[in-house]
């Protein structure tokens, strides 16, 4: 079975989110790491680009902070952060990024790293389910879950992405890109149950979330919750100090996602 | 003039080749799916054509004129060279051909709020002159680089009642207030018409744009035909993202004894990296929606373009462009900020016709080839806009310092 599907067996997930060389290669490692201590299921890891149209100002800012340490950031060094973190930790690991990264790459040559490295998903959000089936077949050689995006205007294609889907679903809670919120879309939960009944596959929440108190309302729809501009935040404001900062806010989120909610 | 010909395309996929396709985000989906779907219904519509051609000529002043250069003709000693002045058109430039088409398609999808992204601003203006014709809401992002290098322009299209979000991501130029769009387009797609500027983006936008521009050559095949009962030997054309260029080319495509040229923007020379070449010295890539070429790093990351004219820098070309570079069925040429600026001051002095620095890059090309071709043989080059809005950035280029 698929190790992301797996980390939500008997609970519900916390998925944080860091983008790769923000502050710099040791940082990315003691982020990642840092977010594995305080109990992260999943550790979605942002691989930076020029142009990251699905993000928002908070991420935006990440990928040129970390394209400004260094513009040409090779793909190698960031298999070689993964392999640092391999080190210290066995938590699951996906890469987010955008496809021109994985196709220059050569798309055998990218998930073959992955698989060696212990990547164990994608989250592509420029590669819809049209466009998926040029790089599918590979990734599922080696053993690499595409994780699909679901929004809530996806009306009727959501049950032809979910019944693609492997590992998990990355549920978009309101539309337009990446970023803190605090309200999100009506009609989430059927959003999920219409994923349910296509597929087993574990669904999670992400876009917007930040506090433990939406952690919590979320996890009672979904599967899991993602958390992207909260973790960025953290290591914007910290810098080399944000690791522990970063097992504290796991810590919480994790709880909260597995809390039972206050009415 | 006759209708237009929407029908030219047969190829309605959305893949040229291995190039095209729609890798855009989910959320973008279902309505680029209704877009789809819209156009091909449209595209058939006897009212909408009608529309759309009533439009043409009586609002953007179609046909334009294909012009014979007979001054320069002589002056450069070889092929007849004829003009097709789109840089006569209402808005002074070809993308009103797009602008009309797309928005019609938008008022007919029941749409109310048009947005789009601008370089120098000549799609800005187009956008916000079709959206003050249908009393749409109009909204326009353009780089903070170049609302602050383009201010006329910001203030031509607030008169125009549009509202312009100067983008501060980024590199803040063309391709951040595209991203910006798409952004904005995430938000807000039920009410919202993203009005695409140029042959480029996801699946149908390549498609729609090429149609709506085809009236460059279906009128140019016409004209020219008439006046000297031949097809031209050589189509040439500027290539930003390559909508002019493809409209030029279209109706040409299929006559394999027409040689088709687009004169990108070398910027300072195609092999430094203040350049905007993408065929020449761009890959294979995927961004902005489409698998196409791209100026981009060996990680994938999108670089900074430079040229001199505003219209000709992105850093990516239509995918339909690509597909016609990679099977040798059309040639793309670089042409440095030296010649394009050569090009403005030449054609002005000959012909009498200030014309876009984007169009320069077309002329100049024509300037060299043209002694080189036989006396029988025509040259069709597309003067995709007027030059108005660069006379004060070319004679900073020159060293004189005039007044806004
Ligand atoms: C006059 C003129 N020509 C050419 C272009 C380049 O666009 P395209 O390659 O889509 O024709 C522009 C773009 O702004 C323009 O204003």
């Amino acid at each position: 079975m698929s190790k992301l599907t797996d980390a939500f067996k008997n609970q519900k997930a916390f998925i944080p989110f860091v983008a790769a060389n923000d502050p710099d290669f040791e940082g990315t490692v003691n982020n990642v790491v840092a977010l594995a201590k305080g109990g992260a299921d999943i550790v979605e890891l942002g691989i930076p680009f020029s142009d990251p149209i699905a993000d928002g100002p908070v991420i935006q800012a990440a990928d040129l902070r970390a394209l400004k340490a260094d513009p040409d950031l090779p793909m190698d060094t960031i298999f070689d952060m993964v392999k640092e973190i391999r080190k210290q930790t066995d938590v699951p690991l996906a890469f987010l990024t955008y496809l021109n990264i994985v196709f220059q790459y050569g798309y055998e040559a990218f998930t073959a790293r992955c698989e060696e490295l212990g990547i164990y998903g994608l989250v592509i959000p420029d590669m819809p389910l049209e466009e998926r089936g040029e790089l599918a077949p590979i990734a599922e050689k080696h053993n690499v879950d595409l994780i699909p995006l679901v929004t809530p205007i996806s009306a009727d294609r959501i049950e032809k992405i979910a019944a693609a889907a492997t590992g998990f679903i990355y549920v978009v809670s309101s539309l337009g890109v990446t970023g803190e919120r605090s309200e999100f879309a009506n009609g989430l939960a059927d959003l999920v149950n219409r994923i349910r009944k296509v597929t087993d596959v574990p669904t999670a929440i992400g876009f917007g979330i930040h506090t433990p108190e939406q952690a919590t309302e979320m996890a009672q729809i979904a599967d899991g919750a993602i958390v992207g501009s909260a973790c960025v935040n953290i290591v914007a404001e910290y810098g080399h100090q944000a690791p522990a900062k970063l097992t504290d806010y796991t810590k919480q989120m994790k709880a909260a996602v597995n809390a039972n909610p206050v009415r | 003039m006759t209708e237009l010909n929407l029908e030219l395309n047969k190829n309605i996929s959305g893949r040229y080749g291995e190039y095209g396709g729609q890798y855009i985000p989910e959320t973008l989906m279902n309505e680029l799916d209704r877009m789809t779907k819209a156009y091909e219904h449209y595209k058939n519509d006897p009212e909408f054509k009608t529309e759309l051609h009533d439009l043409l000529v009586d609002y953007a002043n179609r046909p334009s004129l294909l012009y014979y250069a007979e001054r320069m003709t002589k002056d450069l000693g070889g092929a007849q060279i004829y003009l097709k002045r789109e840089d006569l058109n209402h808005t002074g430039a070809h993308k009103i051909n797009n602008v009309i088409g797309q928005a019609l398609l938008a008022k007919h999808m029941g749409k109310t709020r048009l947005i789009a992204e601008t370089g120098a601003g000549q799609h800005g203006v187009a956008t916000a002159t079709i959206a003050a014709y249908f009393g749409m809401e109009c909204e326009i992002f353009m780089g903070k680089e170049d609302t602050d290098r383009q201010r006329l322009n910001v203030y031509r299209m607030e008169l125009l009642g549009a509202k312009v979000h100067p983008v501060t991501s980024g590199s803040m130029v063309l391709k951040d207030a595209i991203n910006a769009a798409l952004q904005d387009w995430t938000k807000r797609v039920d009410d919202t018409f993203y009005l695409m500027g140029s042959a480029t983006g996801p699946h149908p936008y390549p498609l729609m744009v090429r149609d709506f521009q085809s009236v460059i050559s279906q009128e140019s095949k016409k004209q020219l035909k008439e006046k000297t009962g031949k097809l031209p030997d050589m189509v040439v054309a500027c290539v930003g993202g390559g909508s002019n260029a493809i409209g030029s080319f279209a109706n040409y495509i299929d006559d394999p004894s027409v040689q088709l040229v687009g004169a990108e923007a070398a910027g300072k020379g195609v092999e430094t990296e203040l350049t905007a070449a993408t065929v020449e010295r761009g890959s294979d890539g995927i961004f902005h929606g489409m698998k196409s070429m791209f100026l981009q790093n060996k990680t994938g990351q999108i670089n900074p373009v430079y040229s001199i004219s505003a219209g000709l820098d992105y850093p990516g070309v239509g995918p339909e462009h690509a597909y016609l570079a990679k099977t040798g069925r059309a040639q793309y040429v670089g042409i440095t900020d030296d010649e394009a600026v050569q090009a403005f001051e030449y054609i002005a002095k000959t012909e009498g016709i200030v014309a876009a620095i984007e169009s320069c890059h077309a002329v100049a090309y024509v300037e060299k080839i043209a002694p080189k071709m036989r006396k029988d043989q025509i040259i069709v080059c597309t003067l995709s806009g007027r030059g108005d809005k660069d006379v004060a950035s070319i004679a900073k280029y020159r060293g004189v310092d005039i007044d806004e």
